[in-house]
């Protein structure tokens, strides 16, 4: 099959890779481009685990062609800490331990990152219905919820 | 095994012509997060894919002159919940859209795609039926509009010929007193698909019913304009018996399935109760606007 050249940046790097055109987006960042932190759980829309940002808009890397990034601005995960400083998300799910396992945590953490860029004063009701999309089988949310509103909260008194 | 073709065109006139070249292998891809799915699924496998998210017409969410609104079918549901001022219009049509899926899929799940699907319980039909929405369609003979509720043709299916693609909804201007709402019945609180949902659009005058559009989604094979709700509503003063007579209605009108998700039984007389809640956040709308 003939791969398809896509020109696009992710994580503010200018970026170029060949795919199948039936590749999702996740299967270019994982596979060709080596970008692991994105994980594979449901790859159905689901799970939430595959979550990037798509000019930045929240969307599963799992339901988008590799194809259609091209021309596009992609953040991943592996684009949240700056070089060797965490993120304050980061640094709040480590210490107030929001995560167990670890498969679900970077899809957290992009989608609670989108929102507190969207909102950075959520209610706790806001903060469970934006991560509605994003499965925990581990932690049962709790912490993690707990975590993203103790970020916000620091952040804005930044 | 076939090899599948992405092609993104950027005008509507060159994605009509080669989706209606491809014939039955073609898909169009809009948001993708049905798309997608059936193909990793191994349900459909498209031999071409037409991305119409390149066509400015598709993704633009516009005011028309006369201060209806016209949006694109690619439109997602988070771009339409960030427009400044569909929202204030279109309260219900836009809580209806933004129940599709998780943030993540609403970045990027159309209104389009919910109603090419097919499916009698997408949840933004009922709505954009209630709103009295047209959209307008675009094949390889030329340019037509047809109504929301004359879409669907069944589980799975439209009445768009083969090669037409759907293009643009247009929602009529609001009168002063006017609003919508849309509930819908899940077990759960987020995530789920609808066992009932219904749109109501009003207009009131002085308290007084003076139009109504009422759309039921879930309870039959395609999701259904109730003209005989929308009858018992309009002259009312959404006193008791005017809302229990368009509750029957809506009962009146279900054909829904027996499954996992709702008995006939339950579903049907849900759909009275979903019909009277709705209605009455659509009037409290309405009037707060005044």
């Amino acid at each position: 099959m003939a791969k398809v050249h896509v020109t696009t940046t992710i994580n503010g790097e200018p970026m170029e890779f060949l795919c199948e055109p039936s590749d999702t987006m996740l299967d270019a960042l994982r596979g060709t481009l080596n970008l692991t932190g994105s994980k594979e759980g449901c790859a159905s829309g689901d799970c939430g685990a595959c979550s990037i940002t798509l000019d930045d808009r929240l969307i599963c890397s799992c339901l988008m062609l590799a194809v259609e990034s091209e021309g596009h601005d992609i953040r991943t995960i592996e684009g949240m800490a700056q070089g060797e400083k965490l993120h304050p998300l980061q640094q709040k799910f480590l210490e107030m331990a929001a995560l167990q396992c670890g498969i679900c945590t970077s899809g957290m953490l992009v989608a609670s990152d989108a929102l507190l860029k969207k909102n950075p004063d959520p209610t706790e009701e806001e903060v469970r219905f934006w991560l509605a999309g994003n499965l925990c089988r581990c932690t049962g949310y709790d912490k993690i919820v707990r975590a993203v509103m103790e970020t916000a909260a620091e952040m804005r008194a930044q | 095994m076939t090899e599948l073709r992405y092609l993104a065109p950027e005008t509507l006139d060159e994605a009509v012509g080669a989706f209606a070249k491809a014939g039955s292998a073609a898909r169009i891809l809009a948001g993708g997060t049905d798309l997608l799915v059936q193909m990793r699924s191994g349900i459909l496998k498209p031999g071409v894919i037409v991305d119409i998210k390149k066509i400015p017409e598709m993704t633009a969410i516009e005011q028309t002159a006369d201060g209806g609104f016209r949006i694109g079918a690619a439109v997602s549901g988070m771009a339409l919940a960030e427009h400044g001022k569909f929202g204030k219009a279109w309260p219900g049509v836009l809580e209806a859209v933004n129940l599709i899926g998780s943030k993540q899929v609403q970045g990027r799940a159309s209104a389009g795609g919910n109603l090419c699907n097919g499916s009698p319980a997408g949840d933004s039909v009922p709505a954009m039926v209630a709103a009295g929405a047209v959209v307008t369609i675009q094949g390889p003979d030329g340019r037509r509009e047809m109504k929301v509720e004359d879409v669907p043709a069944g589980p799975g299916r439209t009445n768009l010929k083969p090669g037409e693609i759907l293009v643009s909804f247009k929602l009529p201007p609001r009168p002063a007193g006017s609003s919508d709402a849309y509930l819908r019945m899940i077990p759960r609180t987020e995530m789920d698909i609808a066992v009932v949902g219904v749109g109501v659009s009003l207009t009131l005058k002085d308290g007084t019913v003076t139009s109504a559009r009422v759309g039921l989604g879930a309870v039959a094979p395609t999701v259904l304009l109730v003209e005989d709700a929308a009858k018992a509503l309009i002259g009312s003063k959404l006193d008791d018996a005017a809302l229990a007579k368009a509750a029957s209605a809506c009962s009146a009108a279900c054909r829904p399935i027996d499954d996992k998700r709702g008995t006939i039984a339950y579903r049907t007389k849900v759909a009275g109760v979903l019909l009277k809640r709705t209605a009455a956040i659509a009037a409290q709308r309405a009037t707060q606007k005044n």
